[in-house]
């Protein structure tokens, strides 16, 4: 290790859950509605209204507790966290205190930093909770009134909270990406975070190896991390500025509690949080609106059967069963559920994992990339693909023509195989005919057969380009062998 | 002209279906009475009588187009000012919520206007139904009809008043630690407190969630009766609303209570604070049931003392917050008070809910976010919700041997206004035999039961069992008609 | 516990609440009056006693996911001390 301290992290994730409709009311729950047209009495907090529970946030957090291995609760309750902000209409939130639906757990995600490994995080707890609204505040010169839209208000929240078992910020970037896509394999959220869908609190701090002793410096947490880039970015400048805090105050943890930091993107530091005047107390305390919730087994089942294949099994399965390679297995598995899907169908269509992997990862995600198509929006078919890569296993085409094919079917979405050969006039070359195209290409190029004699076999290389140019059907490795069986026998 | 004030809602609702009297004569009489008396006890904090009329009118028009409406339809009543009405000021008795004009109505508010029933008017009550004296509204004190020095109890003071008086047949009022039972008894009406959940709180501006619970008053128990019939029931926009079927509560009410079993609750009858007045007439209530050949036994509710202590950390606890809305943001009254320069948000909340708030109320926050605040929840919070629980397991031991227990409803008759209100103790303590109910979620109702010397009513209690409102209202129903009382109206003018 | 002034400001802080001197004063002493009237509680014995939140057991009730009709914005905004008719208005978080 290059510096002389240990980062510890742990983060808080916020995943907006994908209902329809709030976590205690009916309004909707969509991003970017008109200000304050998604809101009824219960979202605004009026005097009288009551909240009512929706039922499929329930399933959508047994869902993802199953899936992080936690514990479910088998009765769980709702706590109200009270403070004051103009965002917050009834003065406090509904969120889970000491019951949270779900519990221990943990997810392990491939090292960033050893391929084919895997590394562990541990969560504490996954809770439900609603979410706040949104202000907005004059920045620029901070006089004018604050404007608040409670559209957001009541959108529900699963809080997934880590044990402090990440030890760099590259680490906790790889256990973010795999977080989010476990979370669009279960299609639980969106994880949209320019919508704000996933958010994401970091509590760091340092381990320090000093005199024999380890000391820890004072945790701090940074808020406001607007993408994984800039969890990683804030995550390095705060290692590197508590480290140097410590090397002028000596500070450590317990001296001061616990800070909040906001991170500015745009400069690439923390920056302190105005401090509240009194420490935050909560006072959560049993919501009396909302009596506990009893978790069946019948649930339990019924969740567990919904949450299929995770992007782990998804690897474990293409290694083992197809013999991928744990980079390979690890492309496809991180591009997300469709093209798994895909890849699957190919597959039984009779590809060969390793020809197809490498199409998927070449030619199909290339061509995704420049048309910014999903896979779903991919115009080649799984089975056309497969027919493809099997014309080609079988030698009825080479890898370059079966390219032309690829481009054929990308123009013609409605082609089949057979028509792109017929088209391209892709046709098996006679054996007589191939023979007599490499004795007039050697004839022309006594170099190459000097230099093939003196026992530099690369030389024929450079007769493939001029043999396509004669006849584009032709397969370049047995236009190799023949030439050479040539050069042996008759130059 | 008929004095209608003297008639019962039911008796009134059967001569509007049978239109002998048509709704808008019956709700201009009363009107014409608020008129003429609200001003001397206010009872009522707002009157809308264009739109009562306009409401009787129709329901007289559907009663004549031959429609069969519920039996007390175009029977006028009150609401306590704290249940949301769509489009009429609804403000709780406080400053903070004046101009506040709800854009829904409560659950209980909707069914009582889909039976044909129609509200005149908002009754006062103390703010955010935390008092018992009517005393602590931002609005106006509420007076005792049998006694204008005295109060008519509270919260629910505007709705016992308002009954008492003759200016509303019915009134719906909210009891959390007696704030229907306690103003009833010392105005001389009948009120009752469900059990929890039986009635919708939506809508229900909530006090204490766990404690809330929506109640009618009115002169005679089948009047009692026919508008639970109307309120109860679930309501799946409250979660803590029960989900059973609702019994006919006026089929059995006189059915024979012979043979019945009837406690009378020692630890309340014999409360050192127990005026000699309201011990004689829970004694002559008992009498009245022994010769209807109930069975009277000596029940124990040995944890009574400590149902004040307990009640007052739980409700102000979940008061604190349930109050922590009105900060001046979304809806009621701002402070115009200049904000502070380095913290304008901070002060205009501040400042919103210190001017917008009365003492009372300021008081019961403060403790309830005291005992839920770091260091104190596990001793005063916590604590409480045990000793809750073995209130609760009282009551149920005492059920196991009788079918409904027998007691008084408030230590005295009405007291002097202003007699207690700067000694919050001594006023807690007047709801010691009526906070049990709301704690265990028990259903109780209390009966006019007499006079004192000084011509103050005099009150009992019946509580039951989870959901027995039918043998409750069929106890309450006998002594009422065995003479227990007759129905009165103050006369104040 | 004995309730000093110094306890109840900082009550007061976490309510929103602000108290002058004077009442302050009453305050901390009627307070003080209350929780040493509550305090009776710690006489009983509840040992092993769970706590009971709610009057009665039952569970929760749940809603079906479906979307039901918002208040027109007008009506959202009509109760608010200020607005702009799009928003919520409220002071600004900071001063000068
Ligand atoms: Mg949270
Ligand atoms: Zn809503």
């Amino acid at each position: 290790m290059s510096v002389p301290y240990q980062v510890v992290i742990g983060l808080e994730v916020h995943v907006q859950l994908s209902t329809q409709s709030k976590l205690f009311c009916g309004c909707p729950t969509v991003f970017g509605a008109e200000s304050n047209t998604q809101v009824c009495p219960v979202c605004l907090g009026l005097p009288g209204a009551l909240p009512v529970m929706n039922q499929r946030a329930i399933e959508l957090a047994i869902q993802t507790g199953l899936a992080l291995n936690c514990e479910i609760a088998s009765v769980t309750k709702w706590d109200r966290k009270n403070y004051f902000y103009p965002d917050l209409p009834k003065g406090y939130q509904i969120s889970q205190f000491d019951q949270p639906i779900c519990g221990e757990g943990h997810l392990d995600f491939p090292d960033p930093e050893n391929e084919g490994e895997s590394l562990r995080v541990r969560l504490i707890r996954a809770h439900l909770e609603e979410d706040a609204g949104k202000s907005m505040h004059d920045e620029a010169a901070g006089k004018a009134d604050s404007r608040i839209d409670l559209n957001r208000t009541g959108t529900p929240l699963l809080e997934i909270v880590s044990y402090p078992d990440l030890r760099s910020a590259v680490a906790a970037k790889a256990y973010l990406t795999e977080l989010r896509l476990l979370l669009t394999y279960l299609g639980v959220s969106d994880c949209n975070m320019q919508e704000g869908s996933l958010r994401v609190d970091a509590n760091v701090n340092l381990h320090i190896e000093h005199n024999g002793k380890t000391i820890a410096t004072p945790i701090v947490e940074i808020k406001n991390l607007n993408s994984f880039r800039a969890v990683e970015r804030a995550l390095e400048y705060e290692s590197k500025r508590q480290f140097s805090q410590w090397q002028q105050t000596g500070a450590v943890m317990g001296d001061s509690p616990k800070q909040t930091r906001g991170w500015d993107d745009a400069a690439g530091v923390t920056l302190p949080q105005r401090e509240k005047e009194e420490s935050a107390d909560y006072r959560y305390f049993p919501d009396p609106d909302l009596i506990p919730l009893q978790i069946t087994d019948a649930q339990l089942q019924r969740a567990q059967s919904a949450v299929g294949e995770t992007p782990l099994m998804v690897r474990r399965r293409l290694q083992r069963d197809h013999e991928l390679k744990a980079y390979d297995a690890d492309v496809i598995a991180s591009q997300g559920r469709a093209m798994v899907s895909y890849f699957d169908e190919a597959l039984t269509k009779g590809a060969s994992a390793k020809r197809l992997s490498s199409w998927m990862q070449q030619d199909v995600m290339r061509t995704l990339n420049e048309n910014n198509w999903t896979i779903t929006e991919f115009p080649i078919a799984a089975n056309k693909l497969a027919s493809l890569l099997v014309a080609i296993d079988d030698g009825q085409l080479d890898n370059s023509r079966g390219k032309n094919v690829f481009q054929y079917f990308l123009d013609r979405p409605a082609s089949d195989l057979e028509e792109a050969i017929k088209s391209l006039g892709i046709a098996s070359v006679d054996q007589a005919e191939l023979e007599q195209l490499c004795r007039e290409l050697l004839a022309e190029n006594p170099k190459i057969v000097a230099q093939v004699k003196e026992g530099n076999v690369k030389g024929l290389g450079a007769l493939i380009g001029p043999a396509k140019k004669r006849n584009p059907n032709i397969d370049p490795n047995l236009v190799r062998t023949i030439c050479q069986q040539l050069i042996d026998t008759e130059f | 002209m008929t004095r209608l004030e003297l008639q019962s809602a039911t008796e009134l609702g059967r001569k509007i279906a049978a239109r002998e009297i048509s709704s808008r004569e019956t709700t201009q009489y009363f009107l014409d009475r608020v008129e003429a008396l609200n001003s001397r006890i206010f009872a009522l904090n707002l009157v809308d009588g264009q739109r009562a009329l306009e409401l009787s009118d129709n329901i007289d028009k559907r009663l004549q187009a031959g429609e069969s409406l519920s039996p007390l339809a175009g029977v006028p009543m009150a609401i306590k000012d704290v249940l949301c009405t769509r489009g009429i000021a609804t403000t709780c008795g406080s400053r903070i919520l004046n101009g506040f004009v709800p854009p829904y109505d409560a659950t209980a508010v909707e069914k009582l206007l889909s039976a044909g029933l129609v509200p005149i008017g908002k009754s006062n009550m103390d703010e955010f139904a935390m008092g018992g004296s009517t005393e602590n509204s931002a609005y106006g004190v509420t007076r005792n009809p049998w006694n204008l020095a005295c109060t008519p109890g509270g919260s629910s003071g505007g709705a016992a008043a308002a009954v008492a008086a003759g200016l509303a047949p019915i009134s719906i009022g909210t009891d959390t630690g007696g704030s229907v039972r306690q103003p009833a008894a010392l105005c001389g009406v009948c009120g009752m407190k469900p059990t929890y959940g039986r009635i919708s709180r939506y809508g229900l501006v909530a006090f204490a969630s766990s404690l809330d619970q929506i109640g009618p008053l009115a002169h005679r128990v089948e009047d009692i009766a026919s508008t639970l019939q109307i309120l109860a029931g679930y309501d799946q926009r409250d979660s803590t609303s029960l989900n059973e079927p609702v019994p006919e509560y006026c089929k059995q009410l006189d059915a024979p209570i012979k043979g019945l079993r009837v406690g009378v609750i020692r630890e309340h009858l014999e409360h050192e604070s127990l005026d000699p007045e309201v011990r004689a007439a829970v004694e002559r209530a008992q009498l009245l049931l022994e010769d209807m050949g109930v069975t009277m036994v000596d029940v124990h509710l040995p944890h009574t003392k400590y149902s004040v202590p307990a009640y007052y950390l739980i409700a102000p606890c979940e008061a604190s917050s349930n109050l922590a809305r009105y900060e001046g943001t979304h809806y009621g009254f701002r402070s115009s008070a200049a904000p502070q320069a380095d913290s304008p948000l901070e002060s205009m909340m501040v400042n919103s809910r210190s001017e917008g708030f009365g003492n009372e109320v300021k008081r019961r926050i403060m403790l309830g976010t005291f005992a839920l605040s770091a260091g104190y929840y596990d001793a005063y919070y916590k604590k409480a919700l045990r000793v809750r629980r073995l209130i609760a397991q009282d009551y149920r031991s005492a059920f196991d041997k009788v079918d409904v227990v027998l007691g008084p409803t408030t230590p005295t008759p009405a007291f002097k206004l202003g007699e207690k209100l700067d000694d919050p103790v001594q006023m807690y303590l007047c709801d010691l035999f009526t906070v049990g109910a709301n704690l265990a979620g028990l259903p109780g109702i209390s009966l006019p039961a007499g006079q004192d010397e000084t011509g103050l009513p005099l009150a009992v209690q019946l509580q039951a069992p989870a959901l027995d409102e039918v043998q409750l209202l069929n106890v309450a129903y006998q002594l009422q008609t065995a003479g227990l009382f007759q129905q009165q109206v103050a006369e104040l003018s | 516990m004995h309730l000093t002034t110094r306890d109840v400001k900082k009550v007061a802080s976490l309510a929103k609440l602000a108290f002058s001197e004077s009442e302050l004063a009453h305050l901390t002493q009627q307070l003080g009056d209350i929780v040493h009237f509550v305090e009776q509680l710690a006489e009983v014995d509840t040992d092993g006693i769970l706590e009971m939140t709610h009057p009665l057991d039952i569970h929760s009730a749940l809603r079906a996911d479906q979307v039901n009709a918002c208040l027109p914005r007008k009506d959202a905004l009509a109760n608010s001390p200020n607005s702009d008719g799009e928003f919520f208005l409220v002071p600004p978080v900071l001063g000068k």
